[in-house]
């Protein structure tokens, strides 16, 4: 038995990232960070904007995530996003455009309190990165 | 009988549109192979969202409450029909399979006497509702400038469809599509995606119980709307896959028909050529003998 466990990331397009033996990922889940380590409990979550981090032997790996949802299940992490970039990939300026873009959207009226509170969030994590 | 004349012109005409074809089916066959991957990686996608919304859902302690996207409405007074089709034509009876099946739909719908709206995606679908069901369109979707499937487009549908359930415009919504099985087959498809069909799943609920964070019904009323927009976005994928298919095929035959009908005019060119030969050669022969 390996010591960590099996992480996938999805996205409708394609399978983003598939990795074994992973020691621990941190998810920016709805009411807070949380870590996952090795056999934690089953567990569906889904997750605000923020950063996933996916630490294994082989080094750190960050990635920005605009939402998904999360599913821990026998030692299978499973999370399902429609937007997620690795952070190393980005560069400066696709950063700032979806600050801007976040900015823009945050302005506007008619938007409700909760998706007011993910698209601060959302401009609060760009901001960090930048 | 045809001059000689106008014999070249034809074969010259059905060699260009020959070419043509040829030339389709070569495109189709290459967009086909792109379709079909891509198709195959969206694949993982859908089935996850459906395991976690099954796990989900029997999870749920109660019932009564549960999120309207799942149990519905109660009513099945008004159907939504989401017919989904191509943008372009040449496709063989791509179109006219998913339309055929929706129609035979409608029509068993307006005969229990429910209400029928249509939202039609792709603009060929709407061509051909139009004339018979055209005031029942009410929306007409179509994404020409987008060169591949994405799941952008899915959401812009899906939020449509979203918006209209919560204004309570409808009970019941289901889409066709095309489903890929191989390059001649294609299955049209009929897929209940309002109130969420869970009799055709398998038996794969797991009786291990999870944790929820926030609690199931919150999770469940941001995965539904979600899992709406994958299902669309699986049809349109699918769709596109077949439809490259459909025209493969379609374009295929096309460039057969012309070989032979090259061939049929080339004989009767020739022969005819021939004839006027041995006219000539008889109208010789006779002018010297009655010398």
């Amino acid at each position: 038995m390996s010591e960590g466990f099996k992480i996938e990331i999805i996205n409708p397009e394609k399978s983003f990232l598939v990795k074994e033996n992973v020691s621990e990922v941190v998810i920016p889940a709805y009411e807070g960070e949380m870590g996952i380590l090795k056999d934690h409990i089953s567990i569906i979550s889904f997750l605000k904007p923020g950063i996933i981090k996916i630490s294994s032997k082989s080094g750190d790996e960050n990635y920005y995530v605009e939402d998904g949802i999360v599913e821990f299940k026998n030692n299978n992490l499973s999370i399902l996003t429609s937007s997620i970039f690795n952070i190393a990939d980005i560069d400066k300026s696709k950063k700032q455009d979806l600050l801007k873009r976040a900015e823009e959207e945050s302005v506007k009226v008619e938007i409700s309190d909760q998706s007011k509170y993910l698209i601060d969030q959302k401009i609060d994590v760009l901001k960090t990165l930048n | 009988m045809a001059s000689l004349d106008d014999l070249k012109k034809r074969i010259a005409s059905v060699k260009s549109t020959q070419k043509i074809t040829k030339a389709m089916k070569m495109v189709a066959a290459a967009k086909l192979r792109r379709a079909q991957e891509s198709a195959e990686r969206g694949r993982p996608y859908s089935e996850k969202m459906n395991n976690m919304i099954l796990n989900l859902s029997g999870g749920i302690s109660d019932k009564e409450n549960a999120p309207k996207l799942l149990s519905g409405t109660g009513n099945d007074k008004v159907h939504l029909c989401i017919v989904m089709t191509s943008d372009r034509g040449l496709c063989g009876g791509f179109n006219s399979n998913i339309i055929k099946k929706a129609k035979s739909y409608f029509l068993k719908i307006l005969n229990e006497g429910k209400e029928l709206k249509i939202i039609t995606v792709g603009s060929k679908g709407n061509d051909q509702l139009k004339r018979m069901y055209g005031d029942k369109i009410i929306e007409n979707v179509s994404f020409k400038e987008s060169k591949n499937a994405n799941y952008f487009d899915a959401d812009k549908v899906g939020k449509i469809i979203i918006e209209k359930f919560e204004n309570n415009e409808f009970d019941i919504c289901t889409i066709f599509y095309n489903q890929f099985k191989n390059v001649i087959t294609q299955i049209p498809q009929v897929h209940q995606i309002i109130p969420l069909n869970n009799q055709d799943n398998e038996e794969n609920t797991s009786e291990e119980s999870y944790e929820f964070e926030p609690d199931e019904d919150e999770i469940l009323s941001n995965l539904l709307p979600k899992n709406i927009s994958t299902q669309i976005f699986k049809a349109m994928l699918e769709n596109s896959a077949s439809e490259q298919g459909s025209r493969m095929s379609a374009m295929d035959n096309a460039t057969r028909n012309a070989g032979e009908m090259v061939d049929k005019l080339t004989i009767e060119y020739n022969r005819s050529r021939q004839a006027a030969i041995t006219k000539e050669l008889i109208e010789i022969i006779s002018g010297a003998e009655s010398l």
